[in-house]
């Protein structure tokens, strides 16, 4: 069956970007595809390079990163929502006249149609908010 | 429908909501599992809609609370892959944030 996934709530706020990050394990273990994982409102944090947990905490983002790695996942953050929240890759630092990036691996920015276009092609839509 | 509640009933009204529907599936998550306590303030609403309602409650949340023991009669533990069963085997779902 094919999954997507809406994180809607930054890492290290509540629960919602860890409890998705399992769901999205335990849809890869059960043998199923995850077509999309879409980050929105606060969720775009989750794609920061820049965040330095302490040593002994899990470091979601670079979990995000590895799974993304590890089985080609799609995941793409709203651009709207990430421009707001200075979330920024190569080519919003030339459009927006930034001097930097920090969007993490594995991530990509996007429009809110490729969320639409996930609840399109994808059998089930689970979200993850706060 | 698979209705997903990760906010405590003693902080929002997700569970009355999702009941509020008539039948269905409820999966308890993160904090919406404190719904699940033997002996809480949910336990008479829950146990009187178990003939409409299926309740499961996500396991890690559950012994992340202390509350693996303390589970309503009625309410079944699940795991991550138990999650995503409930997800495959219903049509739809709504998480109440």
């Amino acid at each position: 069956m094919k999954f997507s996934i809406l994180v809607n709530e930054g890492p290290y706020t509540h629960q919602a970007s860890d409890t998705a990050y399992q769901f999205a394990k335990a849809v890869l273990a059960k043998g199923h595809e995850i077509f999309r994982i879409f980050y929105y409102h606060d969720g775009v944090n989750n794609a920061t390079r820049l965040t330095t947990p302490p040593q002994d905490d899990r470091n979601i983002v670079a979990r995000w990163s590895k799974l993304a790695e590890e089985h080609k996942l799609d995941m793409v953050v709203c651009v709207a929502a990430a421009q707001r929240r200075g979330i920024v890759d190569e080519g919003e630092m030339k459009r927006n006249g930034k001097d930097a990036t920090n969007l993490a691996p594995g991530f990509r920015i996007s429009g809110l149609g490729q969320l639409i276009e996930a609840g399109i092609q994808s059998d089930r839509l689970v979200v993850f908010g706060d | 429908m698979l209705h997903i509640i990760n906010k405590s009933p003693y902080d929002r009204c997700a569970v009355d909501s999702a009941l509020a529907t008539g039948a269905g599936v409820i999966l308890l998550i993160e904090d919406g599992v404190y719904a699940a306590v033997k002996g809480g303030a949910e336990e008479k609403k829950i146990k009187g809609a178990l003939g409409r309602f299926k309740f499961y409650a996500l396991i890690a949340d559950l012994e992340a609370r202390g509350l693996g023991d303390r589970v309503i009669d009625g309410i079944t533990p699940v795991d991550y892959a138990g999650f995503v069963d409930l997800v495959a085997e219903n049509k739809t779902c709504q998480s109440w944030l």
